[in-house]
């Protein structure tokens, strides 16, 4: 790992402040992909700045019947607390769909809001990221593509988002509440807070410099049968090809986002509200640009879609 | 690029505490092997993978590897060498001796203690990818331990002799 500084911070607007003043400083709280990508020379942060200590971690009702969920909940709490199995069903099974045992007892909410992508040219620092190194070029494009991003795409980055976590809090409907620059606080809808690459894929979120996550508000439950199905290359602890979280209600899809198919989330509203998968997918998945590698995901999503209903309506009768 | 400042931090390591000056990018892994000379606990990928490095941080398992010693600061840590002792076994360790729950035993220290927190995690209620009903008591299941016990690789694969092991463990001591 390259040298870098560390400090405790003890409140979030100091946390803030240390960030804005000091360039190349980063917040870190689980660290199991900070530090990862820092042993790679992938991050190099000059500063750290451990905002551990910060008191973010507990999950709270909201005056609107929904959940306030503080940034340090390990992922591993926020899956077994029983307000979330019970009512936001499709976000505990995202959770514990994800990583191993280990790393869901570290990473934290925002951590995993902040993941970045597995992709394989991410990973290889002799080979040209747009991410890693903006305006170096794209390796994947025209690469090994297999597992990369079939839509959102742009000619500077096909990465996927790596976390199932997200996906649920996107079929959802969560806010991202953060505290930037001078104490200002805003709530940044999920919809909003991953940025498709366009020009700037290293610009991955709607967070501004030195903005801290506080915590991610759940809505008011949606009840419903909640399922979150996620095909991978083994049978535990693996990135996902395809993920599909959905909240169904008498064979209804009333909510519907994929996981494993964009630098997002990817959640199409007008897709949602009908019993038909087959039009659902048509909807979702429509403006595809997939390489011969990776045409599997579109057939593969539509597939899942239709297993997960169908898994919903079985457990409904 | 200036040097890093050293930094204090205070461990409980085994129940014996600790008083270090790291260079802040130094894993609890590191450490543990080579500041404290703990070195039960293993080095495998050094990047989250293998779960070789499995420690327990205030009771919960974790990868040593991917934490800043820094970052523990009067946490209590448990490594395998406050498990037992070769004299006297921790009933897990023995039974992963019994059934050969290991051939070259390098990721065992790490399949020990993962072991003994799926147990407890299974027992508070923390579910799984194979969990089907999310509200009712979690079983003891071979599927549940399975799945859990996913992020410690053995590249020898004593994968049954491992569930064996757990599975003896639990007859015994449950």
């Amino acid at each position: 790992m390259k040298p870098f500084s560390y400090e405790r911070a003890a409140s979030p607007a100091e946390a803030v402040e240390a960030a804005v003043a000091r360039p190349g400083a980063r917040f870190i709280a689980g660290g199991t992909n900070l530090l990862d990508l820092m042993k790679l020379g992938i991050e190099a942060p000059q500063h750290l700045i451990d905002v551990n200590r910060l008191w973010l971690d507990t999950i709270e009702p909201t005056a609107e019947g929904g959940l306030r969920i503080g940034a340090l909940v390990r992922n591993a709490d926020l899956a077994a607390d029983r307000r979330v199995r019970r009512d936001y069903a499709v976000l505990a099974r995202a959770l514990v769909s994800g990583a191993s045992g280990q790393l869901r007892n570290k990473a934290t909410t925002a951590g995993n809001l902040m993941q970045r992508t597995r992709c394989p040219y991410f990973y290889n620092t002799d080979m040209p990221c747009n991410k890693r190194r903006p305006g170096s070029g794209c390796a994947a494009i025209g690469g090994l593509t297999h597992n990369l991003a079939v839509l959102g795409v742009s000619d500077a980055c096909i990465a996927t988002h790596p976390s199932d976590m997200c996906v649920a809090l996107r079929a959802l409907d969560a806010s991202v509440e953060t505290v930037g620059v001078g104490g200002r606080t805003r709530s940044i809808p999920i919809a909003d807070f991953h940025r498709l690459p366009g020009d700037r894929p290293d610009i991955e979120t709607a967070l501004e410099p030195g903005e801290l996550i506080t915590a991610v508000t759940l809505p008011a439950p949606l009840g419903g049968v909640q399922l979150y199905r996620k095909v991978r290359e083994r049978a535990s602890y693996a990135f996902a090809n395809v993920t599909v979280a959905l909240v169904a209600r008498e064979g209804q899809m009333v909510r519907l986002a994929f996981g494993g198919l964009a630098a997002k989330p990817w959640r199409v509203e007008v897709a949602e509200g009908g019993a038909d998968p087959d039009l659902a997918a048509d909807l979702a998945l429509a403006g595809a640009t997939p390489t011969e590698d990776n045409a599997y995901k579109l057939p593969l999503a539509r597939r899942t879609l239709k297993a997960t209903l169908a898994q919903a309506t079985e457990v409904r009768s | 690029m200036t040097a890093t400042p050293r930094l204090p931090v205070t461990l409980s390591v085994n129940g014996e505490t600790h008083v270090l000056t790291l260079d802040p990018r130094v894993t609890l892994l590191d450490a543990l092997r080579e500041h404290l000379l703990l070195t039960g606990t293993k080095k495998g990928c050094d990047q989250g993978q293998c779960g070789a490095c499995t420690v327990l941080v205030n009771g919960r398992r974790i990868n040593s590897c991917l934490s800043l010693a820094v970052m523990h600061e009067g946490d209590e840590i448990s490594t395998i060498e406050g498990l037992g002792t070769p004299e006297a076994l921790h009933p897990m360790q023995a039974a992963f001796v019994t059934h050969d729950g290991f051939q070259c035993g390098y990721c065992t220290p790490g399949q020990i203690l993962s072991s003994l927190a799926v147990i407890e995690e299974i027992r508070a209620g923390v579910p799984s990818h194979v969990t089907d009903d999310l509200e009712a008591p979690i079983p003891l299941s071979d599927q549940e331990i399975r799945e859990r016990m996913s992020g410690n690789l053995c590249r020898c694969a004593a994968y049954p002799n491992i569930m064996a092991a757990i599975r003896d463990y639990l007859g015994e001591g449950a």
